[in-house]
């Protein structure tokens, strides 16, 4: 819908370890300005539902579960194409309106691909032995391979958290990098699987060294962990983000994954974006929330917003 | 625009909070009389109330007169005795008070807002939240004040005197500790701001507050000042340095205690292995909160060199995210400036000084002032040194956590600072180094009613929150007698002996006085019994450098402290029987009384040295507030005309086991006891210029002494005709002051402590 200017995609670069080991974060005072931003920042009626349509364009709508069959996907898919009821978008002068993305395991990208067919929805794959990534290494690199082949436009892999928690940085930037290539032109996004990681430090540390081995996008959680997507990493993450686009004038994209399911907590994930960040990152080629429920609760905020009257569930197609 | 145009330019849009509630609020009430006595009086002379953010009437309360003052403490005499009687009645008003701040609580933050031009988002999340808790912490205080403070008794009526940055959460940390202990008050709101105290004596009556407890009378400085000089017990003043200089000398020798809570020019100190990113994000709640109109501020940023430029260009980029504009507005970080005048205050300020490089982000027309930076300053920069209670940061570099101290304490004032390291040695190395009376580890502004608050040097004195508190709206139970001046014997004739020479002691060696007088000491029995000097002010001033070369003292260990007490009290008792001679001769009292009490006195203070231990306190961080207890510095003390050994030992050992230096002034009749005992001194591994004595008379040291800005603090036990001089000339540096009277066979050394020491909060949150 929006455009905007095409940006090059991250080339990558050496692995630079004193960048790395300078990084910091200090979780107390990060703490704080992520549960005071709430207070600090407020987006009232049409403002409000022009955040939450951006929401949804911004959502990867995401079905990762061992149940899930091409008849799901196919739903999923059919959401993704008309989130909203055509009435409410109609009245809000936003017809057309789509999510980011869907988001699913590899044997269900041909699938998705075929019914997301003539929206320009891409299709993610997550990918590399999602989610525990501990597969044989060439079957993961082979698994990213087939996604592509598949019609995969965007690759979700996650790293070894064991490269993070043994300081092996080295051992990540390579394993990165390496996946980078077999993407091809397809994007890359890096799951840090932040809930394994420990600290907000071995956060801000894995994410400069994904990005330096050219991650498209760094994302927080496979959404199987027990800590998924919090404010706190989020900070942490597009920080890093920040610093790497100063030094390098490289825009990497953010995917926060898992737990964001209320339309206020996107309001705040968005506006932290957009003072952390900027308003650039505000797009779908910067940014994306990996979420499965929060577009129901957007869709009752938005037929509330249309009529006056709270919403109810049932009142909205399920995907 | 259209929720699609939204979509495309993603702006945050207006999100107004009502004032609905608070304007009817207020034009229910109509125009404002004083709350006296549990009512309303009749509005008089009238003076109006703006919203500074649209310079719109808000309302009209009533100048002070005198006589409203006079009704006021009146009402709260009346009101004492009874208010100070049971501690569970007062826990339970106090807690009623704090419920129903609670249920109104938005109502106060929208009329703060309204009347002080401060962010709803502060008012709402800060300022009323932390009245709350200021009253149900003081309502626990109430009801354990007779098991844990059993030697504590309240003031009786306290004067309190307000600002207008925070006048909501001023009035409670002013009211409720008083309150708690049984005090009554007479509180005066500040001129610009008084709305939301007028609110909060709406629900005085709601609680169940006694009638006369709290009264609040609305008016200027004038009205400030007839409270000062009103029959109150103590005044206790936030607000600026130079008003708080004014009401110490105001209240000289009235035998009214004080507390002052000052101005500040806080550092805001970055280690290059601090996390930037965390350390810009404070500085934004250091200097523009409430428009950085706070005391507390982090106002002075202290960068180290090679991450100088980096930390500036990532503040300024924060700069142009601060959004700044109405008030009300529930996604502005920045209102507007309290009044016009306070504005110009700040233009005029940076108008007078256009040094370094200045970036400033756009503010609205009107009473708004837009953040700023100024970089590359030094520290001779008169604005690092002055206070400009506006949105401005001043910054400079150092380049050693040594340096960074040392530009730090470059100041006048000492009330907080902010450390910012990753590296838990370094920033616990610093902080205790910083001249200051709180200071933030990795954090900024973080307040609570558990913790004490109050500064050191410039920024006044007293603390207010914590037990340590407490101090201030307490008084001890035990009364002494006053002290009388005692004559010096006089006679005539020649010495027994050979003649033996009595000079000053400064910096661990003898020293002849600087005047070339002495004065010839007669016995009880008329005979000469030698010759002392008499100290002028220079003798002073040496005595003075000589304790500054023995600052080490003050960071060594309490172990240490204790032996070399210990040691002294061994000296002493290996003479025992010339000192008791000595003493006897001098006074012709009980000399073996005297020697084995002041023996008594130097293994009291042997036993505190290591064992005075500061406190943990229970704040609500995940993070310890560790409450330090630090010797004052340098401590002049005029030493009592009575006990010639006794009351020098009393106060010199306390305050020395505390790490401080001293100057004292010996017993002016009898001064031989001290100039004997500076052998004992020599003799006890006891560091040159720790101790220092002067004999000669405490009416000409002690203006020399309390105007002296390189001395601390001044205890004056000499003569209590000297407590107006001592307190008037105070006033310069603002240096804390005791002028008491104490019984001298009693061992006080406890109490004397507090006064030796000052209580420094260093708040550490934490995570991993």
């Amino acid at each position: 819908m929006t455009q905007h200017d095409h940006l090059p995609r991250n080339p990558g670069m050496a692995l630079d370890m004193d960048w790395v080991m300078r990084a910091q974060a200090n979780t107390s005072a990060i703490e704080r300005r992520a549960s005071t931003l709430p207070g600090r920042r407020s987006v009232k009626k049409d403002h409000q539902a022009a955040w939450l349509c951006k929401a949804i364009s911004l959502i990867d709508l995401t079905t990762l579960s061992g149940d899930d069959s091409a008849g799901r996907v196919r739903r999923l898919c059919a959401k993704a194409r008309q989130p909203v009821a055509p009435d409410i978008l109609d009245a809000l002068g936003m017809t057309g309106l789509t999510t980011g993305a869907v988001c699913v395991y590899h044997d269900m990208v041909a699938t998705a691909v075929d019914a997301l067919e003539g929206s320009g929805i891409p299709v993610a794959a997550v990918s590399t032995g999602f989610p525990a990534g501990l597969s044989p290494f060439h079957l993961r690199i082979a698994e990213i391979g087939e996604s592509v082949a598949a019609g995969a436009e965007e690759i979700d892999i996650v790293i070894s958290r064991r490269h993070v928690l043994t300081g092996n940085w080295k051992a990540l930037y390579d394993e990165m990098a390496e996946m980078r290539a077999a993407c091809g032109d397809a994007h890359v996004k890096a799951i840090l699987a932040t809930g394994e990681l420990g600290t907000l430090r071995n956060v801000a540390r894995a994410s400069l060294v994904c990005m330096m081995a050219g991650a498209d996008f760094i994302k927080t959680s496979t959404g199987k962990e027990s800590v998924n997507a919090t404010l706190p990493v989020t900070l942490t993450m597009i920080r890093a983000i920040r610093d790497f686009h100063d030094r390098t004038g490289i825009h990497i994209g953010y995917k926060p994954a898992g737990g964001i399911s209320k339309a206020k907590d996107a309001l705040v994930y968005l506006s932290m974006i957009k003072d952390e960040l900027g308003d650039r990152w505000l797009q779908p080629d910067l940014f994306r929330f990996g979420a499965s429920s929060l577009l129901g609760d957007i869709e009752r905020q938005l037929e509330h917003h249309v009529t006056g009257s709270y919403s109810a569930g049932w009142r909205h197609a399920i995907g | 625009m259209t929720v699609k145009e939204i979509f495309d330019t993603m702006d945050y849009g207006p999100a107004p909070e009502s004032s609905k509630e608070a304007l009817a609020w207020l034009a229910s009430k109509g125009d404002f009389g004083h709350f006296i006595d549990g009512a309303w009086t009749t509005p008089g002379t009238l003076f109006a109330v703006m919203n500074p953010a649209t310079d719109a009437l808000l309302a009209q309360v009533t100048q002070g007169t005198q006589a409203d003052i006079d009704a006021a403490v009146t009402a709260a005499r009346t009101a004492q005795p009874a208010w100070a009687k049971d501690g569970n009645a007062r826990a339970k008003v106090l807690y009623a008070l704090a419920r129903i701040l609670q249920k109104q609580s938005r109502l106060f933050a929208v009329l703060e807002t309204l009347d002080n031009g401060k962010p709803i988002r502060e008012s709402r999340d800060i300022d009323v939240p932390q009245a709350i808790r200021h009253f149900y912490y003081h309502a626990g205080m109430a009801q354990i004040m007779d098991a844990e403070l059993p030697d504590r008794q309240p003031l009786g009526v306290c004067g309190q005197i307000i600002p207008w940055n925070f006048p909501l959460l001023m009035l409670a940390w002013k009211i409720a500790p008083a309150l708690a202990m049984g005090n009554t008050v007479v509180l005066k709101p500040a001129e610009w701001t008084p709305l939301t105290a007028l609110l909060f004596a709406d629900i005085c009556n709601q609680a169940g507050v006694p009638p006369g407890v709290v009264n609040i009378v609305t008016g200027d400085g004038e009205v400030g000042e007839m409270i000062v000089t009103s029959d109150v017990d103590k005044v206790a003043f936030t607000g600026s340095t130079a008003v708080g200089r004014r009401i110490r000398e105001l209240t000289a020798g009235t035998g009214k205690a004080l507390s002052l809570e000052l101005g500040g020019k806080g550092p805001y100190i970055v280690f290059e292995d601090a996390d930037i990113d965390s350390a810009v994000e404070g500085v934004v709640d250091a200097i523009w909160f409430n428009q950085g109109q706070v005391c507390c501020a982090g106002s002075r940023l202290l960068v180290q060199e090679g991450i100088a430029d980096a930390f500036h260009a990532k503040l300024r980029a924060r700069m142009d995210k601060l959004r700044i504009g109405d008030p009300l507005d529930k996604c502005i970080d920045i209102g507007a400036i309290v009044h016009p005048r306070q504005r110009a205050r700040i233009a005029d300020m940076l108008a007078a000084h256009p040094e370094g490089e200045t970036y400033q982000t756009q503010a609205p027309d009107g009473c708004f002032f837009p953040p700023t930076l100024i970089t590359g300053l030094s520290p001779a920069s008169p604005l690092m040194q002055q206070e400009i209670f506006g949105p401005v940061l001043v910054a400079t570099t150092f380049r050693t956590p040594a340096e960074a101290v040392e530009i730090a304490n470059s100041t006048r004032y000492g009330l907080a600072a902010s450390v910012w390291s990753e590296n838990i040695n370094l920033a616990l190395d610093v902080a205790p180094k910083l001249a200051a009376g709180i200071v933030w580890v990795n954090g900024t502004n973080m307040m609570d009613a558990a913790a004490g608050f109050g500064g050191v040097r410039e920024s006044g004195f007293g603390r207010e929150g914590g037990w340590e508190g407490l101090e201030g709206y307490t008084k001890p139970r035990a009364t002494a007698p006053q002290a009388q001046p005692v004559a010096a014997f006089a006679g005539e004739g020649a010495a027994d002996g050979l003649d033996r020479t009595a000079k000053l002691y400064i910096g661990g060696k003898q020293a002849r006085p600087d005047g070339g007088y002495s004065r010839a000491v007669f016995g009880a029995n008329g005979k000469l019994l030698g010759h002392a000097g008499l100290a002028n002010r220079k003798d002073l001033r040496n005595a003075v450098e000589a304790c500054n070369a023995a600052k080490g003292w003050g960071t060594s260990t309490g172990h240490l402290r204790a032996q070399i007490l210990y040691y002294m009290a061994e000296n002493l008792s290996a003479r025992a029987d010339e000192f008791a001679d000595r003493v006897a001769a001098l006074t012709g009292q009980d000399g073996a009384a005297e020697v084995s009490a002041s023996i008594n006195r130097l293994f009291s203070a042997a036993a505190w040295a290591d064992k005075y231990d500061g406190q943990v306190h229970d704040v609500p961080i995940r993070g310890v507030a560790l409450a330090m207890k630090e010797p004052v510095g340098t401590i002049g003390i005029l030493c009592p005309d009575d006990h010639p050994l006794l009351g020098l030992v009393s106060l010199m050992a306390p305050a020395i086991a505390m790490g401080n230096r001293v100057v004292m002034v010996a017993s002016r009749p009898f001064p031989l006891a001290a100039t004997d005992f500076y052998q004992v001194i020599d003799t006890s591994d006891v560091p040159g210029g720790v101790v220092n004595i002067l004999t000669g008379d405490p009416a000409d040291l002690a203006d020399p002494m309390a105007r002296h800005m390189d001395i601390d603090a001044v205890w004056s036990f000499a003569n209590p005709a000297l407590t107006r001089t001592v307190e008037t000339a105070a006033a310069g540096n603002l240096k804390r002051t005791w002028c008491g009277t104490l019984d001298w066979t009693l061992d006080n050394t406890k109490s004397i402590l507090t006064h030796a020491t000052e209580v420094r909060n260093i708040w550490i949150p934490y995570g991993a």
